[in-house]
């Protein structure tokens, strides 16, 4: 074990807008499941949806942060640790997918593993390709 | 009465995620994402309690949107994962890339299992 001192402690207003984010982050994710709802043996649509999602957002957001000369400090806890990081979710994707794969529904368990996961790494990609070439165009511009 | 509670739940998610994350890492001085890969597998495991719960006996619907809705889906995250994996595969780690994908899936069925088993014990 490492010196608990060894790590400082981060700063309140930090942790405050990691809080506020993940709690908005939830809501929007309870929220998109209240309007696609799913019933046991189906494929998940609204997780999938909002996974997909948030790594597209978070394409795009460390695309501008990387891009930006002097991005805010807050600006990367409560956009992505905390709203993006709350919306997302992995612990729901695991149960779900057990869900499926348990309850006879292997074929359809196995694409919405797969199927996430595989989305999700090119929505990333697009998310901060796209925005990266926007952020070149237009600062080519100026 | 839900809305707060799923809130107040991801919103605690979070922080622990964040404070976690921090904690590992600074073990760790490693490429490898450490931090992200023990939030999720903690939050399968913890989920799966939860759903074995839900499954077996009777989770009340007050605890259900605490800590299964709000404070797991904070807790665990898909897009530092998606992220993480993507900077690793550009920045020429891919053999990491790839197993953290293979690990965090694998781990965290594994872990999501090991809960719902868990719960069959208790409540069963």
């Amino acid at each position: 074990m490492a010196d608990p001192a060894s790590v400082p402690r981060p700063p309140w207003d930090v942790l405050a807008a990691i809080g506020a984010g993940g709690a908005l982050g939830s809501l929007a994710r309870y929220g998109l499941s209240a309007v696609l709802p799913h019933s046991r043996g189906q494929f998940a649509l609204s997780t999938f949806a909002t996974n997909v999602s948030g790594c597209l957002l978070i394409g795009v957001l460390m695309a501008v942060i990387t891009g930006a000369t002097r991005p805010h400090r807050l600006l990367r806890p409560f956009l992505g640790v905390g709203i993006l990081g709350g919306y997302t979710t992995f612990s729901t994707y695991a149960t779900d997918t057990l869900d499926l794969v348990t309850t006879g529904h292997p074929f359809t368990g196995l694409s919405y593993a797969a199927g996430s996961v595989v989305a999700a790494l090119i929505a990333v990609l697009i998310g901060s390709e796209a925005t990266r070439a926007w952020l070149n165009r237009t600062g080519a511009k100026r | 009465m839900t809305p707060l509670l799923v809130a107040l739940g991801g919103g605690t998610g979070a922080i622990l995620r964040y404070l976690t994350d921090r904690r590992v890492q600074s073990w760790r001085d490693s490429a490898f994402p450490w931090g992200t890969l023990t939030v999720n597998i903690a939050g399968s495991l913890i989920l799966g309690v939860l759903t074995g719960w839900a499954l077996y006996s009777d989770l009340p619907g007050t605890l259900r949107s605490l800590l299964t809705v709000g404070f797991c889906g904070g807790l665990t995250t898909f897009s530092t994962f998606g992220y993480e994996t993507l900077r690793l595969f550009t920045e020429k780690a891919r053999l990491y890339a790839v197993v953290n994908v293979v690990v965090t899936v694998v781990a965290g069925l594994a872990a999501a299992g090991a809960g719902i088993l868990l719960a069959v014990l208790i409540w069963a």
